[in-house]
């Protein structure tokens, strides 16, 4: 048996061995312990280095507020620095290695540190390093210096860098009353809910359902508080309508009563089940909540109270009633309440020897008084501890006579030969989750502790979160919550009996004792009561600076231990009462959450693929395709052997020289109907639409409320009251809501319906002088010459049996033709085309051809289109129609979108003979050391096989006056500089005629 | 945080889109008063508790909704359609607008 583990009791399985290594040396611990339990049952007493001083530090607690025991697990190359060793529960193969020390735990060369513990004091990194005024390590460059060592001194655990291989989920819960906390209180409240029906969840932190019922030693209706804790668990997992989540941690409380929750699904296992996810993410909706989480003991704050081998009381209570560890052969005790006594006791029963009980207070209650005979311990009341002795365990205290009325201590320091100090400084509230919600706590004098606030939203307190400490409060309490949030009134049956050990549940109000040496307030980031004083001396004394001047209670345990005697000290240097120093609110998460479970099944490629019907048979034949926004299309249709631009080059050549087809079915397609659709159009479109006849398109131009250009694309009349509006590929979505928005708020008379049928409709774009034959060659029903199918006229017919319908339209500025058919007939009504375009040298051609098309005519896109430029700066204020009011045509005229020195659309062509490239700027005079100005940038750019130049749009400042000057593509980013000459942006056949025909 | 839309019932937050302050006044379609448009365009109220805002169920049915919202503590008091029961139709044609 390990040295420190009792013959019996607890709530191990001795029978049950698991082997498991710390710092790569073996240890065996029982099913049922901790890593914490289990290297203090081996006598281990080293856990760690302090953060800053790198002292050697002990296990202080037995839970998840845990601040010293802090380890990295490694499961494989995957570590996971940070957890507490009391929250680690041992498994088989369990790899743990402690942290922040060099070169080993035992032996640290940063120790050293703590010698030069003035110059690591609060504030340190704003003030110490501003270096000398002179020589090599002046101002700031002193801090760099040092920065290196100390940013290797300080710190916590190293991060892993392999992938995560374990698998995190995310779940969404309803209920009607979540029980967080599963201590007495929370198993009435859970109980007491369920009777009523409701649908109840009790979530529990630890392992194991019940509490403080697992380690208090009292007794409930005549049977050990352990056992009865475990009956009730076990009769709640027979309900239905209960649903028992045990490690798992309820981390945050938001609006609308939804509470976050991480449960630790396999951590404890040596490899998870078949389908388990490491962690749970629980996003729970809560008709009612009961905050049974219990409350924290808080340490006393004096010399030497770090030192391993310190513990708090009812942590030692927890080690030997649960685990059947003792935490020390010779133990004494140090408090200022009377909760502790019960602690010794217990350490009595399970072996230890109990060498003094020190206590603040001058008088104590007879009942307590027995209780200290019964340890036979030597009782030292108004004493202090006033300092710890040993090294990597403590060998001895040493005590003092003390005063609480002055805080002053007399008469000779005795020395106590311990290896064990328990202490406990009153208790603490669990209130986190209630001031995440918003209210502020109050202070409870008598307890000497924050109070929940008042519930602003539905939940109800239950048991020592309320501040009552007592189990007979916490189940009474327990019940009463658990009705009241199920919605309950009758008390059936009796409440269950307590037996358990006496004591006043309001504690002395000392909280530090004032003698040499260090005294921790906050252990994990090395927080002095000194510190708090200096911060108060330089000014910081709202809590709020305090904090951040020190760093008090910014650890990974979120201040759960040190911020109370904290605020006390703080308190006592201001000369005010606690309550007025205030304290801060706490914010999610609770304890720590893993960013994997955050992320859950988020992550990797979350974006959804928009497929065109079409889409199978462009990568069947060849299509290299390419992701725009959600979509995905053809780039180019490569030959064996070409380059990109070679590719585009031939595709837009042929498309001019014969005929090129293009699939446009991604452009965001509506319908437009109802009475007032024209009227709508109208209103929405810079340029009218209640004037086009039936079987017309027009394009179309929208501005924002702003003034600046929106979108812009053809809206088709197919009867009176029925419109198809398309819009640009990526503005298909924001179009639809803009007309949506006006419809409902702004505009609720009208009577229009607008859908989207982007998806209901294939396009393809056929165009280029033998267009029109190949259409004559396959389309039936109707005539497509000039006159059945003038410019920007729509005719219906079909193609190989399916109904089209094909409007002479045109984005390449060939003659040319969208055909569009019901979506599950594109690839039908595109092979057809194919098929008919043979003959006549049909070519397929991709976005890079239609781009490069676009750019030679001047079309402007969402590149040019970029919520900066107005219709003017775009040559398009032909379009604004001045016989009606549009959406933004109030705005559009305002000064600075009028004056001069705008930037304007305008053509480049390169005279160097080199490409040009997006994004770079333009300046009027180059020199590339010393860059002048910038006068505008490139936009869109493409090698033109109808100019035989590299070519660009730009947005250049005053551009239409600068047309015919020259200027220079500045572009230091890709080392690329030359002559360009600005020209108009419709570089090809500007009056039109080849679509015209 | 929840907003229960008049067609879908009480649905999480992420279904749906702010669309702005529902306060603001559009200006008459043919009004050249530039502060007016201008408080319209770019002016937001901020106030610390009641909201009216602008919803719109984008996730759901798409209708947009008036929902008055506390900005501290996200408490969402009333919901209604945006369209109202067309009394804003009845205004607009009271005073002319097109
Ligand atoms: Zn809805």
């Amino acid at each position: 048996m390990s040295p420190r583990r009792t013959d019996a009791g607890g709530r191990i399985d001795r029978l049950r061995t698991i082997r498991f290594t710390f710092d790569g040396a073996p240890y065996i611990g029982h099913a049922g312990d901790t890593l914490a339990s289990a290297l203090l049952a081996n006598g281990v007493t080293l856990f760690g280095r302090s953060f800053k001083y790198h002292r050697p530090r002990g296990v202080l607690t037995s839970g998840v507020e845990e601040p010293n025991a802090l380890v990295t697990v490694l499961r494989g190359e995957v570590r996971e620095p940070n957890i507490a060793a009391t929250m680690v529960e041992i498994y088989d193969g369990l790899t743990a290695v402690s942290q922040n020390r060099f070169p080993s735990l035992s032996w640290d060369l940063s120790a050293a540190n703590q010698l030069g513990g003035k110059l690591l004091s609060a504030g340190f990194y704003y003030k110490t390093f501003m270096g000398p005024a002179i020589g090599p390590l002046k101002g700031t460059r002193f801090w760099m210096f040092c920065e290196h060592f100390i940013r290797r001194a300080a710190g916590l655990g190293r991060a892993g860098i392999a992938a995560d291989t374990a698998r995190y989920e995310r779940m969404n819960a309803f209920c009607d009353v979540l029980v967080v906390g599963s201590g007495p209180a929370g198993l009435m409240a859970a109980r007491a809910a369920a009777d009523q029906g409701a649908r109840v969840i009790l979530s529990e932190l630890e392992p194991h359902f019940g509490g403080s019922a697992n380690w208090s030693g009292e007794t409930i209706d005549g049977m050990p508080a352990a056992d009865w804790a475990a009956r009730a668990a076990g009769q709640l997992e027979g309900y239905d309508n209960v649903r028992l989540l045990p490690r798992t941690t309820v981390w945050g409380y938001y609006d609308g009563n939804t509470l976050a929750a991480l449960e630790r699904v396999t951590d404890h296992k040596e490899r998870p089940g078949k389908g388990e996810p490491r962690h749970r993410y629980w996003t729970i909706r809560a008709k009612s909540v009961v905050l049974a989480t219990g409350s924290f003991e808080r340490p006393l704050v004096f010399p030497g109270n770090d030192r391993p081998g310190v513990m708090l009381a009812h942590a030692a209570e927890r080690y030997a009633n649960e685990y059947g560890v003792l935490p020390g052969n010779r133990i004494a005790l140090f408090t200022n309440n009377d909760s502790a006594y019960r602690c010794a006791l217990a350490l009595k029963k399970a072996g230890a020897a109990i060498v003094a009980i020190v206590d603040v207070r001058p008088e104590l209650s007879s009942e307590i008084r027995e209780l200290a005979d019964e340890v036979e311990a030597k009782n030292l009341s108004a004493h202090a501890v006033v300092a710890t002795e040993g090294g990597k365990a403590l060998a001895g205290i040493k005590v003092q006579r003390f005063d609480m009325v002055n805080g002053a201590l007399a008469g000779d320091r005795r020395s106590i030969q311990a290896d064990c100090l328990l202490m406990s400084g009153g208790w603490s509230p669990t209130i986190h989750l209630a001031s995440q919600d918003g209210a502020k706590a109050e202070w409870n004098a008598a307890r000497q502790a924050f109070l929940p606030p008042n519930a602003t939203q539905r939940w109800i307190g239950a048991g020592a979160f309320t501040g009552s400490f007592s189990t007979a409060e916490a189940i009474a309490e327990g019940r009463a919550a658990g009705l009241s949030a199920a919605g309950g009134t009758g008390t059936p049956a009796a409440l269950p009996v307590v037996e358990a050990a006496p004591g006043d549940p309001d504690p002395a109000p000392v909280f530090e004792i004032k003698a040499d040496g260090k005294s921790f307030v906050d252990f994990q980031h090395d927080v002095t009561a000194e510190d708090v004083r200096l911060a108060h001396r330089e000014g910081f004394i709202s809590v709020e600076h305090l904090k951040r001047y020190t760093t008090l209670g910014m650890a990974t345990d979120q201040g759960k231990s040190s911020n109370i005697p904290g605020h006390a000290i703080m308190a006592e240097a201001l000369g005010k009462p606690i309550p007025e120093v205030g304290t801060t609110r706490f914010r999610p998460p609770f304890s720590a959450v893993s960013i994997g479970s955050l992320a859950a099944e988020r992550f990797g490629d979350l974006r959804p693929e928009r497929l065109t019907p079409m889409h199978d048979w462009h990568v069947a034949n060849g299509a290299t395709m390419y992701s725009a926004g959600l979509w995905y299309r053809p780039m180019i249709y490569g030959h064996a052997g070409e380059t990109i631009e070679q590719a585009y080059v031939r595709e837009a050549k042929a498309t001019r020289e014969s005929a090129g087809i293009v699939d446009v079915s991604t452009l965001g397609k509506i319908a437009v109907q109802g009475p007032d659709a024209a009227e709508f159009l109208d209103r929405v479109y810079t340029n009218m639409f209640s004037t086009l006849a039936v079987g017309k398109a027009r394009y179309g131009l929208m501005l924002r409320e702003d003034g600046l250009a929106f979108d812009d694309g053809t809206t088709w009349r197919l009867g009176e009251q029925d419109f198809l509006m398309t819009t640009t590929t990526a503005n298909a979505g924001k179009v639809m809501q803009h007309l949506e928005y006006f419809l409902d708020v702004i505009w609720p008379e009208l009577k229009v319906h607008v859908t989207s049928v982007t998806d209901q409709w294939a396009g393809a774009a056929i165009g280029g002088p033998k267009a029109r034959a190949i259409l004559a060659a396959c389309v039936t029903g109707t005539a497509v010459d000039n006159a059945a199918l003038p410019f920007m006229g729509i005719v219906h017919g079909k193609i190989s049996g399916v109904s089209v319908m094909i409007c002479r339209l045109s984005f390449s500025g060939e003659m040319a033709f969208e055909v569009y058919s019901g979506a599950g007939y594109g690839t039908h009504v595109w092979e057809a085309l194919i098929e008919a375009g043979k003959p006549f040298g049909l070519v397929t051609y991709g976005l890079e051809a239609l781009g490069t098309m676009r750019i030679e005519k001047g079309h402007v896109t969402g590149a040019e289109i970029d919520g900066r430029t107005t219709a003017r700066d775009l040559h398009l204020d032909w379009m604004l129609s001045k016989k009606k009011p549009f959406i933004g045509s109030a705005m559009m005229d305002r000064e600075g979108l009028i004056a001069p020195g705008r930037l304007e659309l305008v053509g480049l062509i390169s005279l160097y003979n080199q490409p040009l490239n997006g994004g770079a700027h333009i300046v009027e005079a180059l020199d590339e050391a010393n860059p002048h100005d910038s006068i505008g940038h490139i936009t869109a750019c493409c090698y033109s096989p109808a100019l035989g130049k590299y070519i660009a749009l730009a947005l250049v400042k005053d551009g239409k006056a600068r047309r015919g000057t020259r200027a220079h593509i500045s572009d230091p980013l890709r080392n690329r500089f030359g002559p360009v000459e600005i020209v108009s942006n419709h570089f090809f056949d500007p009056d039109g005629s080849r679509m015209h025909g | 945080m929840l907003i229960t839309c008049p067609y879908c019932g009480p649905r999480d937050v992420i279904e749906f889109t702010y669309q702005g302050d529902g306060n603001r006044e559009r200006p008459q379609p043919a009004s050249q008063n530039l502060d007016a448009w201008n408080a319209y365009v770019y002016n937001r109220l901020n106030p610390a508790g009641d909201h009216n805002e602008i919803w719109q169920h984008s996730g759901g049915c798409r209708a947009h909704l008036r929902v008055v919202r506390n900005t501290l503590t996200h408490e969402v008091s009333s919901v209604a359609f945006a369209r109202g029961d067309h009394k804003s139709a009845a205004r607009h044609k009271a005073e002319g607008k097109p």
